[in-house]
């Protein structure tokens, strides 16, 4: 299947029936593959005015316990800014999946990886996170957009799926998931008329009060760092005997690999970390690098300036030097110029 | 003795934080007395945007959704999409409706989306303190147009009701006043009808309810009466914009 549409059938069986969204290139296959598919399955689809009414719908639609998505590419995720921030302070579980441009502003539409930090650190105001998922493939796309419905619903809080151009537009054999029915009703918060019950409040706030704002924060931190115990992913690639390791993730994280096996083929002993979570962070895996055997870190990554750097760096407390190499704009980074850097990279040194 | 009236059971029995002589106590009796009388009260999901709007999440007895600024048309539609069988309104002020949440109102009416917007008008940003809004009166003074509002700076006062009208989707779109306890009573039945328009899926209904805003006008309450009789009644004309199920409801 097509990346995105493996996305947008990934979230049909993981029992997502409403989606909204707004066409905007390049994620325009998933809106139009669940305008084809959606109401199969009992589902709503709705080609919102904006993105601003699309995230707005889906908070609507998860109001009442439904399974619901949006998705979008970079200037896009910046108008869900409002309902993405609104979506967390609710607590309302919902999926957004985030298609990469190129740039600020209107950016390039071509494959980059230049809203990490977007995602990662502040999809909206209020220092609320997310937890955000970076698929490699569509394989991965898949399971992790079924996985995040999951974790959505689990915390009562948005999550993100992080992808790309190239992740959407290529197609690969794709094993899918069981169909999933989920029933409203065992969502006792969920509004639905108060039948028999107390009122249900569904707030775009904590409170009026600063002492339950303050409160509500201090249970988000506790999440959050729940998810820094529990909910890390990440896959390491040749890691054990290496003294350079890249750290790279999604579509560029694949292609690293294909850099790696060729500099092995030369003898050089490198090896990938790939944030699978690039929220949670795998810290420790960076943490855990013997400062003795690694003689440094490069981050690659399809964004100039790197945004992955600075976790990388907090990660590592300064025991390893880094170094960053990417490709921006839309250029898609090839192997062979991942190999090349890494052996300019080999006759310098590094900088810390 | 028989007792003919009573609060409504669908609003909380506490006092309300509006301000002494504002309306907005009234408009939640009449949709309040409407959902109650209609045996909605187990059925109704409310959709509160921002704004003086935003209180009646304290007050409302019945599931309620807060929403963004001026996104309760958009929430809504995801709420009645996926929830048909509930009564669902929004209930909404002019700053929020009119300006912020312009594109909302507009294509959730023209997607004929089946649920009840209520627009309370009373001509200015009521929660932030008196600032102008789209319907603000010419010459009005508000905190951003300490000299009155002037049409070359801030352009006409925009009515809604005519806007939406213009579509061709929506089954009710009707203008009422809480002026006096006949337009009370109007008001009133006006709400019963697109209520129950939209439990009969015929679409979307909107109402829009003049209102006064005592503190932010500079006037107590029985004078912000006589300027909406003089003024804002005399901008915003009171009638039925349109009505397709004439008849039957």
């Amino acid at each position: 299947m097509k990346g995105n549409e493996a996305i947008a059938e990934a979230a049909l069986r993981a029992g997502c029936r409403f989606f909204a969204g707004y066409p905007i290139t390049p994620q325009n296959e998933i809106p139009e593959y669940m305008s084809k598919k959606i109401h199969e399955v009992g589902g709503t689809f709705v080609q919102g005015e904006s993105e601003i009414a699309s995230v707005n719908m889906i908070y609507g639609a998860a109001a009442t316990g439904t399974r619901a998505m949006t998705s979008s590419s970079s200037p896009g995720i910046s108008l869900k800014a409002e309902g993405i921030s609104y979506l967390a302070a609710a607590k309302l579980p919902s999926v957004i999946v985030s298609v990469m441009r190129g740039g600020p502003g209107l950016g390039s539409i071509q494959p980059a990886q230049q809203d990490y930090l977007q995602a990662t650190k502040a999809m909206g105001n209020g220092g609320f996170k997310l937890i955000v998922l970076a698929p490699a493939t569509i394989q991965e796309s898949v399971d992790l957009t079924y996985k995040a419905f999951e974790l959505a619903d689990r915390d009562r809080n948005p999550v993100v799926v992080l992808t790309d151009g190239v992740t959407g537009s290529m197609m690969e054999p794709v094993v899918l998931p069981s169909m999933i029915q989920v029933d409203k009703a065992d969502k006792k918060w969920a509004v639905s008329g108060a039948m028999g019950r107390d009122k249900n409040f569904i707030a775009g706030t904590a409170g009026i009060h600063p002492e339950q704002q303050e409160e509500d924060n201090i249970k988000s931190k506790e999440l959050y760092e729940r998810w820094q115990r529990e909910d890390v992913r990440v896959e390491e690639f040749m890691t054990g005997d290496a003294d350079i390791v890249i750290a790279a993730y999604g579509i560029t994280a694949r292609i690293a690999k294909s850099a790696i096996k060729q500099l092995r083929e030369q003898g050089i002993k490198i090896g990938l970390i790939r944030p699978i979570t690039v929220s949670p962070f795998p810290y420790e895996n960076f943490k855990n690098l013997d400062p003795n055997k690694v003689k440094k870190v490069i981050v690659v990554e399809m964004s100039i300036p790197s945004q992955m750097i600075d976790d990388v760096r907090l990660g590592l407390e300064g025991n390893i030097p880094t170094e960053t190499f990417g490709r921006s704009g839309g250029v898609v980074i090839s192997d062979d110029e991942i190999v090349d850097y890494v052996k300019r990279s080999l006759d310098k040194g590094g900088d810390k | 003795m028989e007792k003919i009236y009573s609060r409504t059971s669908t609003v909380l029995p506490k006092s309300s934080g509006f301000c002494p002589g504002c309306l907005h106590g009234t408009a939640h009796s009449i949709l309040g007395k409407v959902i109650e009388e209609e045996g909605l009260r187990e059925e109704t999901i409310g959709i509160l945007p921002i704004g003086c709007s935003t209180l009646g999440a304290f007050y409302w007895d019945l599931d309620v959704v807060g929403s963004a600024h001026g996104r309760a048309p958009a929430v809504a539609t995801g709420v009645k999409r996926c929830n048909p069988n509930n009564t669902v309104f929004t209930y909404q002020g002019d700053g929020d409706l009119a300006s912020i949440g312009l594109s909302e109102i507009i294509h959730a009416a023209n997607r004929g989306e089946n649920f009840t917007s209520i627009f309370v008008n009373n001509n200015i940003y009521g929660m932030t303190g008196g600032q102008a809004a789209p319907t603000t009166l010419i010459g009005q003074k508000s905190t951003t147009t300490p000299f009155g509002r002037s049409v070359e700076k801030d352009g006409y006062p925009m009515d809604m009701c005519n806007i939406i009208s213009q579509l061709k989707a929506p089954v009710y779109v009707a203008r009422f006043s809480l002026d006096t306890p006949k337009n009370i009573i109007a008001a009133k039945k006006g709400i019963q009808k697109a209520i129950r328009l939209q439990n009969s899926g015929k679409g979307f209904t909107f109402i829009e309810i003049m209102s006064n805003c005592p503190t932010n006008w500079g006037m107590s309450a029985v004078q912000s009466i006589k300027w909406m009789q003089e003024n804002s009644l005399k901008e915003y004309p009171l009638g039925i914009f349109v009505d397709k199920y004439k008849e039957e409801f």
